[in-house]
């Protein structure tokens, strides 16, 4: 597992919460998130980083995409 | 009614850092050490498998890799440290505001109201240790007790990532068998004292009558028996208390031994530039300058003088700190590290006692150093220097700058 960071857009709500709406990953590929089903402050012990981890499901699959201070990251498998 | 009182204690926490950020440091013997160009090189944190190779906290660099021929050794990162530090005390504050920080790792919570609301001391310490894993991937030991003392060595007797319950009813069976300096406050001088009179255990300490030690170590003997039967009333700190700031200070190891006059000059200047700049950004001035000098040998000594008004300017301290320095130092050593620090401090906006003569003089100066930590602010600190620090010849970094840049 590696920490890879990426970029995301993200929409900033009213009331100050962000909700990450794309991951672009590092080829350029482009995925939408179709629904974030949990938003909680966690660990990645495999990636070694932490920070507000929010479970993402995108093509009806479950990924982990933290935001570490001002930097977005996934685990990835490579 | 008992209160409660947790310790806890963040395990090789610099180290645990720095693996969780490395996943592939995981399996090495690890130590986080200083750097060794600029003399700061000892061990300052190891993890559990550089400790089973007796690596410890404090050696030098080279003693700890001849202990450990493999050993990984890291920089460390301040800023990631305090960071962390932080966050963990983010996840007490969900508990108590009752939390006193003892370092960095190490903090006491005073949760005897909370148990209403989370549940008994160990069910707190044990949500605590697993948020803390959780969230942000390091451990954590936790003493569960009625006092400070005993929390602090619940903490340090199951390690890594467990919690210890000394609890009135088991404090004897379980902490009057330790040797007498587990206990806090008990260091190796004390620890000796008490050999000589044939006190090894705290349970021998908590038996021994309190006059008897009061008769070898004056008031502090009463201190620590009481400290041993579990006395202790020590209040946890508010989280909102403020302690008043007694004193700023800033000390400097060089990379290389100081050994002239001039050096001491420049090392000077640098120090009360960083120390001046503090004690303004607090709004503070001071009268009493002290120095501490450590030689070459590693010995040291501290010396202090007074000067005639309250002041927050880098040149009068440099001055006055100068002038010590003339008056105890006599180059039989060369110098390894040199301190300035600034006490007896009042407000900057306090009362003072004016002089007739010089006031137009150190109001410029103290206008000049203003304007120049604006520039400082806007433009970095090495946007303006005194001439004397340009022929520094590696003296010249400023302490505050440096550190920042080592993070």
């Amino acid at each position: 597992m590696a920490k890879v960071f990426v970029e995301v857009i993200a929409k900033f709500t009213k009331d100050g919460r962000k909700v990450p709406l794309i991951i672009k990953w590092e080829d350029g590929r482009c995925f939408d998130i179709d629904k974030v089903t949990d938003v909680r402050r966690a660990a990645s012990l495999k990636a070694g980083g932490q920070g507000i981890r929010y479970r993402c499901r995108i093509n009806g699959r479950e990924t982990y995409l933290w935001l570490e201070e001002d930097k977005w990251f996934v685990d990835s498998k490579k | 009614m008992n209160r409660i009182i947790l310790h806890s204690d963040l395990n090789n926490f610099y180290a645990s850092v720095e693996c969780f950020y490395d996943p592939k440091l995981r399996n090495c013997p690890v130590a986080v050490c200083g750097s060794q160009s600029t003399r700061h090189g000892i061990v300052l944190a190891k993890n559990r498998i550089a400790k089973e190779y007796g690596v410890k906290s404090g050696e030098a660099v080279w003693e700890a890799r001849s202990r450990c021929p493999g050993l990984v050794v890291v920089r460390p990162n301040y800023m990631r440290y305090l960071r962390f530090s932080m966050m963990v005390r983010k996840i007490y504050e969900n508990y108590t505001n009752l939390i006193e920080a003892f370092g960095i790792d190490e903090n006491w919570l005073d949760v005897t109201e909370s148990t209403m609301l989370f549940g008994s001391g160990e069910k707190i310490a044990d949500e605590l240790r697993k948020r803390i894993e959780y969230e942000l991937g390091i451990t954590a030991s936790v003493g569960v007790s009625f006092n400070k003392i005993f929390a602090k060595l619940g903490s340090d007797m199951k390690k890594p990532d467990a919690t210890t319950v000394i609890s009135p009813e088991n404090y004897k069976e379980k902490i009057w068998g330790l040797p007498a300096g587990d206990m806090i406050y008990v260091g190796p001088s004390t620890r000796r004292k008490l050999a000589d009179i044939g006190i090894s255990t705290i349970g021998e300490l908590a038996c021994a009558p309190p006059r008897f030690l009061e008769k070898h170590f004056g008031q502090w003997g009463r201190t620590l028996w009481m400290f041993a039967n579990g006395y202790d009333e020590t209040p946890v700190t508010r989280l909102d208390f403020q302690p008043g700031i007694k004193g700023v200070g800033n000390s400097l190891t060089t990379p290389r031994d100081l050994c002239g006059d001039n050096d001491v000059k420049i090392l000077t200047y640098v120090l009360a530039d960083s120390v001046a700049e503090r004690l303004r950004r607090h709004h503070l001035k001071g009268r009493t300058v002290q120095i501490y000098i450590r030689s070459g040998d590693l010995t040291f000594i501290e010396r202090q003088g007074k000067l005639p008004y309250y002041c927050h300017t880098s040149s009068e301290i440099a001055e006055k700190a100068l002038e010590i320095f003339a008056a105890s130092w006599d180059w039989s050593k060369t110098i390894r590290t040199l301190g300035i620090r600034v006490t007896n401090v009042v407000m900057d906006n306090e009362c003072g006692q004016l002089s007739l003569f010089d006031d137009e003089r150190r109001l410029r100066r103290e206008q000049l150093e203003s304007s120049i930590d604006r520039i400082r602010s806007r433009f970095g600190h090495y946007s303006v220097q005194r001439a004397v620090l340009l022929k520094g010849n590696g003296l010249s970094a400023s302490p505050v700058e440096e550190n920042a840049s080592e993070i």
